[in-house]
């Protein structure tokens, strides 16, 4: 195969790519840092000195720094728990051997295709029965453990534990749960760390279901930014101020952490 | 090398006295078979313990909640518990209920237009990708910026592009001598709209599968294809893309699951927000929307029930077809 360099036929179409990528978030910034009325009397292309002004309105008008703390707490509680849940499962299913097993994983596999999705009107009847309907823990509880958790852990584990380590664990008079701990955690870091990327993600941008199970008063960031909008007035300069808001954190993240995020989408695909 | 018959370690090796807990030098005192019988009992239980969270959690909030849906649909189930058996007239209604047919064909619209573009995009862009590019991680990473953006975000942000009077995208229209286009109002361009920002999200992330899947693929067919004297457009079409079909269509089963479930896209593009009638004639009303409307806008849960399980059949309908073509695929590329 030739290793050539490629030229500008493939520079091109990338850079024409990833400003069409990049372009929203810009504009998104640059109507924030402007007052509204005078953004639509004339379309600037630089940013305007309004953007704080704008933000301390988001402030007033929803409970940002609420709406942040729960997203954080609900993001942290959830990628913990999937961690650790579904690598002990994945453990299982990749390292022990135990009646069912096979049957077990085809299962856990299948509800991948489930859209579990549908099943809201009967889970809200449920968190309301059980007095969680407005409370963080009806968006944490349903979201502790993932079949996509569970499959990727396997897959990992499979490879990166090495049956000896496990039968020498035992031998050394391990509990399988200790086993787990000093043998299988240590050696599944990289994988591990990526799914609580993916889960922190996934979780810190959910939408539909914080929208029905919390309320106006107690909610995520997703379900503040939507309160913005509502009115019969829509001041675009604030919605969009208080978007760029919650969109810096999760852009620091990924400057910090494109390259494995990058590589997690890569190797997820191979693998799946 | 020498010979060496003894094994120190690793497998073969004579096996090692089971070690005892520090300070146990008791002999024969204690039961010897009690803590050989608590492993067995670990080594038996143990793993049913470790996979039952995602057994009992999934049989709560995912299996129960599915049928349980199934179950009320065939209620008059208002507000309240006070639901009344019906039968079947949920869905008799709701088959005869033509803002449903509207919504369903605004789905499979928003589907088509969105899945269709950026399974091409992504292709070419990972065809892109896979070439010598300098600082490649810095492209990829560029590639999936969209991704990490919520969708609420997003949308807000799409909502500004689009909008009518003041809108950057209608400007520009404006500008190249175009008339200016009602994104909201009309039926056929409110889900172009719709439909690009799930373009605009997903493109860069599918692109990176595709390209995972690429590499994969073995150098020696592609220099086969040299000796044979094909050139680069000819490779592409005659070894990249039948080898990619698996991915492809893996792509295409995990975008039709999210696909048809599209929610936040149409129900933050309505200008005055809150509502979720996707339009002043529900031109941009999705299932998932008018699911949300009849359940928790009109408290008709029993209804709302009905339009979940009809969705729920369409999608497993639709991804176990296309498993099976998958199937079909991949086992007449073996030969």
């Amino acid at each position: 195969m030739s290793e050539k360099r490629p030229g500008f036929a493939v520079y091109g179409p990338l850079i024409a790519f990833i400003i069409a990528s990049a372009f929203p978030f810009y504009w998104a910034f640059l109507v924030g840092s402007h007052d509204d009325q005078h953004f639509k009397a004339e379309q600037p292309w630089l940013p305007g000195g309004n953007f704080l002004v704008n933000a301390k309105d988001v402030l007033d008008k929803v409970e940002f720094w609420k709406a942040l703390g729960n997203s954080l707490i609900v993001s942290g509680t959830v990628t913990v728990s999937v961690v650790v849940l579904s690598s002990l499962a994945g453990f299982a299913f990749a390292k022990l051997r135990f009646k069912g097993r096979g049957p077990l994983l085809v299962f856990v596999v299948a509800t991948l295709a489930v859209p579990t999705q549908l099943g809201i009107i009967p889970l809200y009847m449920a968190m309301a029965e059980f007095g969680w309907a407005g409370e963080l823990g009806a968006v944490i509880v349903p979201n502790l453990i993932t079949a996509f958790g569970v499959f990727w852990m396997r897959q990992f584990i499979a490879d990166a534990v090495p049956d000896e380590l496990v039968e020498a664990a035992r031998m050394d008079g391990c509990s399988l749960l200790s086993t787990y701990w000093h043998v299988c955690l240590p050696a599944v870091r990289p994988a591990a760390a990526m799914l609580g990327i993916f889960t922190f993600m996934t979780s810190w941008n959910d939408f539909l279901w914080p929208l029905i199970a919390l309320n106006a008063e107690n909610p995520t960031i997703q379900v503040a930014l939507e309160k913005l909008k509502s009115g019969y007035y829509v001041n675009n300069s604030l919605v969009l101020a208080g978007t760029t808001m919650a969109t810096i954190p999760v852009l620091i993240v990924f400057l910090v952490l494109g390259r494995q995020i990058v590589a997690g989408i890569m190797q997820g695909a191979v693998k799946g | 090398m020498t010979t060496d018959t003894s094994v120190a370690s690793g497998r073969g090796a004579a096996p090692r006295p089971p070690r005892r807990p520090e300070g146990d030098d008791s002999v024969g005192l204690v039961d010897p078979t009690r803590r050989y019988r608590f492993s067995n009992l670990d080594a038996k239980f143990s793993p049913y313990l470790f996979v039952a969270p995602f057994f009992v959690l999934f049989t709560v909030v995912g299996l129960f909640p599915l049928l349980y849906t199934a179950y009320i649909s065939l209620f008059d189930w208002e507000i309240g518990l006070d639901g009344e058996f019906v039968g079947l007239a949920n869905y008799v209604e709701l088959l005869g209920d033509p803002q449903f047919w509207n919504a369903m064909v605004n789905t499979f619209s928003i589907f088509l237009m969105s899945s269709v573009p950026q399974i091409i995009v992504a292709v070419l862009i990972a065809a892109l990708l896979n070439t010598a590019l300098r600082a490649r991680t810095l492209w990829r990473m560029g590639v999936l910026l969209p991704y990490v953006a919520s969708l609420v975000a997003l949308t807000l942000i799409f909502g500004d592009l689009f909008g009518v009077q003041y809108g950057m995208i209608n400007d520009w229209l404006e500008a190249v001598g175009l008339d200016r286009i009602n994104w909201q109002a009309e039926r056929w361009w409110s889900h172009v709209a719709i439909a690009t920002m799930v373009d605009w999200r997903w493109t860069g992330y599918n692109a990176l599968i595709v390209l995972a899947a690429m590499q994969a693929i073995p150098r020696d067919v592609y220099e086969a294809a040299v000796v044979d004297g094909a050139g680069t457009m000819r490779r592409f079409f005659s070894v990249t893309l039948p080898m990619l079909r698996p991915t492809i269509i893996f792509v295409v089963i995990t975008s039709t699951i999210g696909g048809l479930q599209i929610f936040t896209e149409p129900l933050l593009f309505e200008p005055a927000g809150g509502n979720a009638n996707g339009g002043a004639s529900n031109q941009f009303q999705t299932v998932m929307l008018y699911m949300y409307q009849a359940g928790f806008g009109r408290y008709e849960l029993g209804y709302a029930s009905a339009v979940a399980w009809v969705l729920f059949v369409v999608i497993i309908a639709i991804a176990g077809i296309n498993f099976m073509l998958t199937r079909r695929i991949a086992s007449s590329g073996e030969d």
